[in-house]
This record gives structure tokens, sequence and C-alpha cells, in this order.
């Protein structure tokens, strides 16, 4: 407690605050008629957690931990007015640099390890040492003359094992902690400085309700999470969650934990009731996350389709089902194909990784590589892709684009842009634009006699000027100057 | 300038405050500490090895599944945040051990900066909470960053108040404050805006009501407490920052002051150990005012930034060519005695300019450009109504996810929400090329207001924009004249709230203020006659702005400029829940897609 007690006000009470510390969380040894009434309650409840186990043995293993500590304890080198870097340019000594250190290598001494490093390293004094005065041993020096921060440590070598064995017992005074009688207010003032409560105590409805507001009125999320553990418990369901509707902060921070600790039943039941459904579909769809298997996944996604999704993603869940119903085909066809080794495109371009799981335009991507030529019938044409998935024509020629130049072949390059009018002539059309399409095929290095081809189809012509000596069409710039004199 | 003055010199009271406490109370527990790694940062800010050891901290280790290293030390600490994964590994730990044949060890476990009855229950759960001695906490709120900066560092608080609606992290930050006034003496005035805002403030009059012996007799150094809601102003963290400080952050990322940069630039200044390996490692560097240089230009727009570099490198070169005139012997040591400053300013000169050269590189690029063109465009009210050719191409061309969202947010934001064909057609492009699976993250994007429907006919962004003087067209890089300089153009608006909060004050501007969302508000906290302030002629006031939720280098950047201005009258000091970018920001909004590690 030493620690929070900083928050609470001005650190200008170091006695009471080390005393905290002793008393915190070691309950036991004089036991009162209370303390036993109390004793079974964490026992018997699930919050038993805030009780400690006495352990008559604690004592003198710190004390004899501590005596061969300071025992060991090396000569620092307090000399810090420069500090010292590692190459890395992390301050030796730092705390992640001595991690590494001290966790890379057990059997050196650390004085040896230390002393060896700081050698090493001070030919780097990478930064100013004025540096230092965000490290902490300048201050550290100085400690004696702050009495006031005098910690538990201190405390410790000052007044001897005689004051500190009784009080590591908690002391008299804080046995009313077991009173009966604090308020909701007491009670969650208590528990916000991290003291054990008793809360069965409330057992009226309305009692409870009083310290759940109560929480919620001091904003402790800590505090409203505790509380709701305890309404959980011991609150009919319904009751709980017509109380939680009327306020809303508790609610949300019961819909949080709920989430955090995976209660997913209770916590999807809790939505149902306050109708939010949308919330209930996509809480359950991101379970699909969690299901390695392709074909189980494809099994929840069904599931999801019929959960209620705004109309937008319903559409969005659906796709993502029928997608990955297709990629468990194609996956096992074409694995079947790469092991047989008939087919030349596997074994000319091995597959690198599965395609299950894979977003759509990495699926098309793939199906306009292996499977360009198949007829829309297969599920694995490009064009039946394009077709079940109503992909834009400008995402479809991109990509057949991107894969059909991976491959070089320029013939299909050539048929993808080539459209016939009804009077049978032949005209290049490009619904990306030609400027985007000689980009792409120069990502892919295609040959010139190919890019100038495209180039000299890029409409404007100070573009298309630019492309062509960026790309080193000689012929396309010769016939632009002659064009242009 | 603005840094030195009152609270800049007294800050570094603050690390230690805190970690004398971390220290000592750690050391009367035990000696070995198992350290959340997440943690390390923060405290490595504020206390140093060699301290924990004196107080008897033998080994540390970070924690990780499965069996705690050996070690010969009576006491294991376990020093994490409350996190329920956290005590996973913690259990596991604690029930590998108990199967190993050596001494028995006793384990203490240390929450920061809260102890969680959440947690406390899932280490029952799993049968290890008898396992601990001690259970404690260690309240490190505020952590300080810079002679003018403090942040708690928590990395969820924006998502958990904005969307999961948990205060907790707001607890910690009125917490926080009152610590700050214990410290530095009562806030007389405090001005908020937005819900959160509201809360903490409740919550620090509740809590000075509650410890009426708290009463501090502390000459108060702040005039002025300024908390805003982060969700009050969205915009900023989304545009790409342009300050020095800012870009090191957008490009590489800053972590606890430390960044650490690709190893190529930076030759080894001397022959010697570990020469070979150099090149694969990053090159990790700290970065604070205390260096001299980073203080002059961390600030600045990059753009402005060699101008800097290469007047220092003249006046470095300069100074070491004073050897040839030192004659005497007297001339001779005096120049003797100044070279170890002198090499620490080349060193320093070194190494910024080889991260401006890393930079350059980059904004330089063409995708830079074409990407701030298009944020230069929606935050001008250019185009915002309809779906954007710069977008679908980065789509197209899957760059990274989060740059896409930073993008369509950004449009959302400046736009008042999109219209339902364009979020329409961006929903459905970024589910088909990045996976369906992120519906989640859309729809997280969605309850934080960052992405929506434009719900009114009316687009409020233009007024506000036009009320708030948001947009600056002629923005002077090199010696700026107002607080749009570091977006080059856009001035933030949580800055702008802050300046005319001071000046005129907010009575000015009633009707933007009831555009954005949350109440606006101002309370006094009473002083003893004693301590009230009379005020000097051209005495600064100090206010200490506190974003809840995240603040930008940018950001910073620009209140510290209006503490410079000549006739600001006004310095500021700034505490946030978290220093953040577009980049983390959006990423801790994001759903963790990986599956659970079982």
């Amino acid at each position: 407690m030493v620690l929070c007690a900083e928050l609470a006000g001005p650190p200008a009470h170091p006695g009471e605050e080390a005393g905290t510390l002793r008393a915190v969380g070691l309950a036991g040894g004089g036991m009162n008629r209370m303390k036993v009434d109390e004793e079974e309650y964490w026992h018997s409840s699930k919050c038993k957690a805030f009780t400690f186990d006495d352990d008559d043995d604690e004592l003198s293993q710190l004390k004899e931990s501590k005596r061969a500590v300071n025992s060991l304890r090396e000569i620092v080198d307090d000399d810090d007015d420069l500090e010292k870097f590692s190459w890395s340019g992390e301050p030796v000594g730092s705390i992640s640099w001595s991690i590494k250190e001290t966790a890379s290598s057990s059997s050196n001494t650390p004085e040896g390890r230390d002393s060896g490093l700081q050698k090493g390293s001070s030919s780097h004094p990478a930064l100013p040492k004025q540096a230092s005065s965000y490290s902490i041993s300048s201050f550290f020096k100085g400690r004696n003359k702050l009495g006031s921060f005098q910690s538990l440590s201190d405390a410790l070598s000052d007044t001897g094992v005689k004051s500190y064995a009784p009080e590591l017992r908690r002391p008299k005074a804080d046995y009313k902690d077991y009173s009966s009688d604090w308020s909701p207010k007491d009670t969650v003032r208590r528990m916000q400085r991290g003291k054990i409560c008793s809360l069965e105590r409330f057992r009226s409805l309305r009692e409870k309700l009083e310290l759940l507001d109560e929480a919620v009125s001091v904003h402790d999320g800590n505090v409203i999470t505790a509380i709701l553990i305890f309404l959980k418990r011991t609150l009919k369901r319904e009751i709980l969650f017509q109380e939680l509707e009327v306020r809303q902060v508790a609610l949300r921070h019961l819909i949080h934990f709920l989430k955090e600790t995976g209660e997913q039943k209770l916590f999807l039941d809790l939505l149902r009731f306050l109708d939010r459904t949308e919330e209930v579909a996509l809480s359950q769809y991101r379970e699909h996350l969690s299901i390695q298997d392709a074909e189980k996944r494809r099994e929840f996604l069904k599931g999801c389709i019929r959960l209620p999704f705004s109309s937008e993603d319903a559409v969005h869940v659906q796709d993502h089902y029928t997608l990955l119903e297709r990629q468990i085909i194609i996956e096992a066809n074409d694995r079947h194909l790469e092991a047989a080794g008939q087919s030349e495109i596997f074994r000319k371009y091995p597959r690198k990784a599965s395609i299950l799981n894979m977003p759509l335009v990495t699926t098309l991507f793939y199906s306009c590589f292996y499977h360009y030529t198949e007829g829309e019938g297969t599920f694995s044409s490009p064009t039946n892709l394009k077709k079940t998935f109503k992909i834009p024509d400008k995402q479809y020629v991109l990509t057949a684009l991107a894969a059909r130049a991976k491959l070089r072949a320029w013939h299909d390059v050539d048929a993808l842009f080539t459209t016939k009018n009804w009077l049978g002539y032949t005209k290049k059309r490009a619904p990306i634009g030609f400027h985007r399409v000689v980009e792409i095929l120069q990502r892919n290095s295609a040959p010139v006699q190919v890019l100038q081809e495209y180039v000299r189809l890029v409409e404007d012509v100070e573009t298309r000027l630019n492309l062509a000596m960026k790309y080193k069409c000689h012929d396309v710039v010769v016939d632009q100057i002659r064009w242009k004199n | 300038v603005a840094t030195s003055v009152g609270c800049g010199r007294q800050s570094p009271a603050c690390p230690s405050h805190c970690s004398r406490s971390v220290a000592f109370d750690v050391s009367s527990l035990g000696q070995a500490i198992v350290w959340d790694e997440y943690l390390t940062g923060p405290f490595g800010l504020i206390a140093q090895y060699s301290l924990l050891k004196e107080h008897e901290v033998e080994k540390m280790f970070t924690l990780k599944a499965g069996r705690l290293p050996p070690a010969d030390v009576k006491n294991i600490i376990f020093l994490v945040r409350p996190r329920l994964e956290l005590m996973d590994i913690i259990a596991e730990n604690v029930l590998s051990e108990d199967r190993v044949r050596s001494p028995l060890r006793d384990f203490h476990i240390l929450f920061v900066p809260r102890r969680s009855l959440l947690c406390e229950q899932r280490l029952k759960d799993q049968g290890v909470l008898g396992s601990f001695i001690h259970r404690e906490q260690y309240s490190l709120d505020l952590i300080p960053f810079d002679g003018d900066l403090l942040s708690m560092e928590s990395e969820s608080a924006f998502k958990e108040c904005y969307l999961e609606n948990d205060q907790t992290s707001l607890y910690q930050a009125a917490k926080g404050l009152m610590t700050l006034q214990a410290l530095y003496g009562t806030i007389p005035q405090i001005f908020g805006k937005g819900d959160c805002a509201r809360h903490v403030a409740n919550m620090m009059i509740r809590m000075k009501r509650e410890f009426p012996g708290g009463q501090n007799s502390i000459f108060p150094i702040f005039d002025t407490l300024l908390l805003l809601d982060r969700n009050v102003d969205l915009l900023s963290p989304l545009a790409t920052q342009l300050t020095y400080e800012g870009l090191i952050d957008e490009i590489y990322g800053i972590q606890n002051t430390y960044v650490k940069l690709p190893p190529e630039k930076f030759a080894p200044k001397k022959q010697g150990e570990g020469g070979k390996d150099l090149p694969t490692e990053p090159k990790k560097l700290q970065l604070n005012s205390a260096e001299e240089l980073y203080a002059e230009i961390r600030d600045k727009n990059f753009n402005a930034v060699g101008s800097v570099l290469s007047k220092k490198a003249k006046i470095i070169s300069a100074a070491f060519e004073e050897r040839h005139h030192a004659k005497t012997v007297g001339e001779i040591k005096q120049f003797v005695s100044q070279l170890p400053h002198m090499q620490a300013a080349r060193s320093s000169l070194a190494n910024h300019t080889s991260i401006a050269e890393l930079i350059k590189d980059i904004t330089t690029s063409e995708d830079f450009f074409d990407n701030l063109t298009v944020e230069q465009e929606f935050m001008s009210g250019i185009d915002t109504d309809k779906v954007n050719n710069y977008t679908e191409d980065c789509i197209a061309q899957k760059h990274p996810l989060i740059k896409i969202l930073r993008l369509v947010c950004l449009q959302s934001v400046c736009n008042s929400g999109l219209k339902q064909k364009v979020l329409d057609h961006y929903k459905r492009e970024i589910l088909q090329t990045y996976g369906y699976e992120h519906i989640l993250t859309l729809n997280n994007l969605e309850k934080a207001g960052l992405l929506k429907l434009q719900t009114s006919s009316r687009n409020n962004y233009p007024t506000i924009r036009k009320t708030m003087r948001l947009w600056m067209d002629d923005v002077n890089e090199q010696n700026p004249n107002d607080i749009s300089y570091v977006y080059s153009g856009y001035a933030p608006l949580s800055v702008r709230l802050a300046q005319l909060l001071a000046r005129p004050g907010w009575r000015s501007i009633e009707e933007v203020l009831k555009m954005l969302p949350g109440p606006h508000f101002e309370e006094r906290q009473q002083l003893p006659t004693g301590l009230q302030k009379k005020r000097q002629q051209g005495e600064n006031r100090v206010t200490l702005v506190f974003f809840l939720g995240g603040v930008t280098y940018a950001e910073i950047a620009a209140l510290r400029f209006l503490s410079q201005m000549e006739d600001g009258g006004t310095e500021y000091v700034i505490a946030t829940t978290k220093l953040i970018n577009g980049t983390n920001w959006i990423k801790s909004l994001m759903e963790k897609l990986e599956p659970p590690p079982f």
C-alpha cells in the first residue's frame, strides 16, 4: 500500500503507509468470532481470493534472505556522473539492458559482469551526460536527507527485527475492517484503497444496488467490477440485467468483464436481453478466429450467416463463408494436382502457401495464376470468382494483369485489354487507365517491346512522354517528338 | 525556454519520487524481478538497474511462458500490468516451479499501475493465488518524458475509454493529477471539453473533498488545468506529422524516448570491439531535450531542419579549427578542456544528420508526396464526399491496411461522416482485399467515431475549420508564426482549443464548441489566501494540458511553439495517457486477428 497511498494524498505520512503495507493481506492470527465468519465467507465464495494464509516461516525467510543478500552485496559503482552506453545506445545498467544481461548468463558473478561491460562500452558515450538528470542515481544519493520518504527497507535496518515482527500481523486497529456496520460508501472507499471488505452483509437488493451506485459514482473500474462479480453471484440473472439496464456505466463494465473473461454465454444472454442483436452477431462471428481447422471454421461460419447482422455486414459474412467453402475445394484439388506432378504450372511454380483463409483478392490472384484458362463452370476459375463475389471490373483487371504479367504471359495481357465492338473492330480499353497498366507491367519487368505498346496507349500526352522516358521506351519518345514537331 | 521555467525545473523531482519508492519496496520484498516486458521501457526512464541492485535485486527476467530460469534467490517478484493474459503466464510459471526439486521460493506480485481484482480472480481460478505472499500495486501514474511532458503510457487508454467505456484509466489519470497537485500545489482553475474530461474533473473534485487533511500548503505552479478528450479532435492524430520528432515517430516509432534506426547510416565512430556485427543490429538512440541539438530541432518542421544542421556543422568545424590559433599553453589548455563538449556536439550532429537523411529518403518519395497531398486536400475540405482515387489505388496495391484506415478515417472526420455509398464502397474494397475478418476492426472504428455514416445532411467540419482557422494557406515552415506549421498547413484542433482558451477565451467560440462532442466546463478550486498568486507584470501563466486518450508529437510541438511565443503569455506543460501517432493509435483499435496461443 505504500505505493497507492502516494496517490491518495501527499506522501507525508510515511509511517502510516509502511504500516498498511505490512497489514495488507496478512490476515489470520488472532481470530475473533467475526473473523471466523469472514474466513468462512472468503473460503466459500468466489471472492475468497482476498485473504492470505498466515505463514510463520515467511518472516524468518525474509530475514534470512535479507541477511544473505546483504553479505553478498558488492560495491556498486556509484560514481555515475557519466552515463555509460552500450553500443546499442542503451545506457549500460538500464533495465532492459540488464534483463538481457542477467538472463543470458547465470554463471558470472554480478560484479564481474557489470564492471566488464562498463569498461567495454565506455568508449561510446553516445549521449551527453545531461541525460542523467533522468537517471535515478543522482537522486538516490540524497535519500537520507528526505526522511519523509523513508520506506520499509529503511525502517527495517533502522529499527531491527523487533518492531518488524509484531507489525507483520494485522494491527489491532485494523480489526475494525471486519466491523459489520460499514456503509456502502465506506465499503467502496476501503475497497478503493485495496482493503479487504466483506460484501456478503449487503443482503437486500436495495443495499446491493446502493453499493454499486456508490462504486459507479467514484468511477473506479476496479471496484465496480469487484462489486459486479458479487452481484452476478448473488442476484438472479433477470434482476441483475434489469437493474443494469438503467445503470449504463456498470453495464458497460460487466460487458467488458464478461468479454475479457470469456464468459461467452452470459455475455450473449446479456446482449440479447438488451436487444443489442448486432453486437451479439459480431461477437459470435469473432469466435471463428480461434478455430484453426478449416472445415470446422467453415461449419461455424455457416452458422453465423443467420445471425442478426446489419444488412451490409450480413452480405460480407455470407461472402466470407462462400469464400472459405471455395478455398477448401480448391485447396484439396490443387494439393492433389501438385503432388501428382502432372500439371506443368504447379511443377514450374510450386505453391508457397495454402490458399485457405486468404482474402478474396489474393484468392483471385491465385486463381488467375494457376487456373486462368478454366471455364466459368469450375469453382477455381477466375470468371466464376468474379461472378460469385461480384468483383468490380477494375479490381478484376488489376488482379488478372498482375498475375499474368508475373507469368510473363504477354498474350493474356493483350487479350485482357482488347475489346471488339459490334462492327468487329478491335479496340484497346483499360478500366484502370493505361498508365497503371504500364506501372504494373514494369514492376513485373516486362520487356521494352511490351511496355512501349501500352505506353503508346496512355491518353494524356505529357504522362505518356514521361512514362516513355522513365522506362526508356525510346521509340515512343521519338514518335512523340516527331509528332510534336 | 519554456521548459526551463517553473515546472521544467522541478519535474525531475517526479522520477526521483517515484523511483525511490519502487526500489525500496521491491527490495524489501525480494531479490529477483520478473518483468512484464512492456514495463521495462517506462521503468527505464525512472530507475536504473544499479539502483535496483543496490536494493538486493539480483536477477531480472522477462516474463515468459514455461518455467522460470534458475536463479539462486529466495524471492521472486512479478512486476506486471494487470492483464489477464499475463496472469495466465504467471500461473504457468508458478505451477511449473513447484514441480522442480529446487528450494522453495517465495512469490510476490506487484501490479503497475493498479491491483486488479479481476486479475487476482484469474490467479485464483488458476489455483495459484495462495502462492503469492504479497500482492501490491505500484502507482506509476505519470512518467516524466521530458521537462514539460508527462505520460501514463497506458497503451489501451483510448480503446478503454471510447470503445469499451471502461473508466479505469480515467481514474488513474485523476489520481495522477492528485499526485501532481500534492507536489506542485492545487491548480486553481480547471477547464475541460469532452465526456472523459468531465469525469476526470468530477473525480478530482471528489478526491479532494474526501481527503480534507491533504490540504496542501505548496505554492501552486500551475494556474490552469485543461482537460481534453481525444475524441474532441480525432483529426490531428490521423494526419501525418511533419515536425522532425513527429516524422521520426511516424516512420520509426519512438518508444519511451528511444528510437531504433536502420544501422547502415551510422558507421561506427571508433574501431574496436564488436565492429563486425554492427550493420545487422538496429541503432538505438535516446531522444530528449537533454541533447542540445535535438532540443533545438525536434519541434521544427522537417523542412527547416536541414538549414539548422548545416549551420551547426559550420560552427563545429570552426570550433575545431580554433586549435590552429591556440598559441599559448593557456589557450591550448582551454581548447582541450572544451574538447569533450565539442566531441559530444559533433557526434550529436552526426547522428541527426544521419536520421535526417533517412527521413528525407522517405519524405521525398513519390508515395509520401501523394499521400500527403490527399491528406491536405481532405483537411482543407476538397473532395471529401466521394471515393478517393489515391485511396483506391493504395488498396489495389495492397498498401498496409493501417495506412488505408488512416486515410479513410481522415476523410470521414473531415466530412462529418461519409455518405452511405462511399462508406460501403470503401468497406467492400477493404474486406475483399484484406480479409472479411476485418469487419470487426471496421466496427470498432465506427464505435469510436473515427469512421461513420453522415447522419445529418449537414457537414460541420467546414464551419469548425473556418471558425478555428484550422487550415492556413500561407505556412511559414522556416520561421513559423502559427501552430499550423507542424502539419504544414493544418493547425491541430486540440491545440487551437488551448490557444483560444488562453486568449480570448472559449466564450468566443461557443457555437463551435457545441458542434464538438461532449460538454465543456469550468471549475475552480479554492486556495488559501496565502497561496493566491499575485502576478507580476509580464509573468507568464502556466497551463497543464492533459490529453485523455493520447497526444502526438506534432501537437506537443505546437504547444511548445505557443509557450515560446514572445507575447504569448502562457506556457504549457503537457500530460497524456499515451504518446501516440496515427499508426499505433489505429492499431490499438484493431481486433487482434492472430489466433490465441494455446
